[in-house]
């Protein structure tokens, strides 16, 4: 049964991939790129399951907060346009 | 007992997994950025809840619950923080939604 649950991320993995590669907008690559992580995360933890490891379940975690920080560091980085200076208000950078 | 306990939890998990592939799926066929965030957001809170809780009847009370525990925890955190951050940075860089076409509220017609 774990088996179709992966199965099933898979699928979700590749259509996840097709919108990083399709999606006009950065953002909407960064959006599939946080998708990809939380799926990867899940099947990381299913396949600990399937073969019966459960430090695999360490990796998912590592590989979820890892993830999220990218997706950050890439929105800082395209929202102010660099990532050196302290984020100043909105007002500035308009 | 164990049979049922087991017969739960490979429901939760087919339907942890189907709702990220239909999470997936929106993520494609939406038309526009901010609609897909929805989609993304299926995925990130019914797919993953469910598969983490099926996950967890499988494990029963040990160590692998207490790690399942800390990913829940971890995507219900973080999660919407990123979503957040996605939607303001795409606001902030001019990212306009995609309205209606002022027919008014769409009727059946």
């Amino acid at each position: 049964m774990f088996a179709g649950a992966a199965a099933a991320l898979l699928v979700a993995l590749v259509l996840a991939l097709a919108r990083a590669v399709l999606g006009p907008t950065v953002f909407d690559r960064v959006q599939a790129a946080n998708t990809v992580g939380t799926l990867a995360m899940l099947l990381l933890a299913v396949i600990g399951f399937l073969t019966g490891r459960p430090d695999f379940l360490d990796l998912a975690l590592v590989y979820g907060l890892l993830n999220v920080l990218g997706t950050f560091a890439v929105l800082k980085f395209f929202r102010y346009g660099d990532l050196g200076d302290p984020g100043e208000d909105e007002e500035h950078h308009t | 007992m164990n049979t049922v306990v087991d017969i739960l939890s490979w429901g939760f998990l087919l339907a942890g997994g189907a709702f990220c592939a239909i999470g997936a799926l929106g993520l494609v066929r939406m038309p526009d950025f901010y609609t897909r965030m929805h989609a993304a957001g299926v995925t990130d809170t019914l797919g993953a809840g469910l598969m983490l809780f099926g996950m967890m009847l499988q494990a029963g009370l040990s160590l692998v619950t207490v790690k399942l525990i800390m990913i829940g925890l971890l995507i219900f955190f973080t999660s919407p923080s990123a979503t957040h951050a996605l939607a303001r940075a795409a606001r902030a860089r001019g990212l306009q939604p995609l309205l209606a076409t002022g027919k008014g509220p769409s009727k059946r017609s």
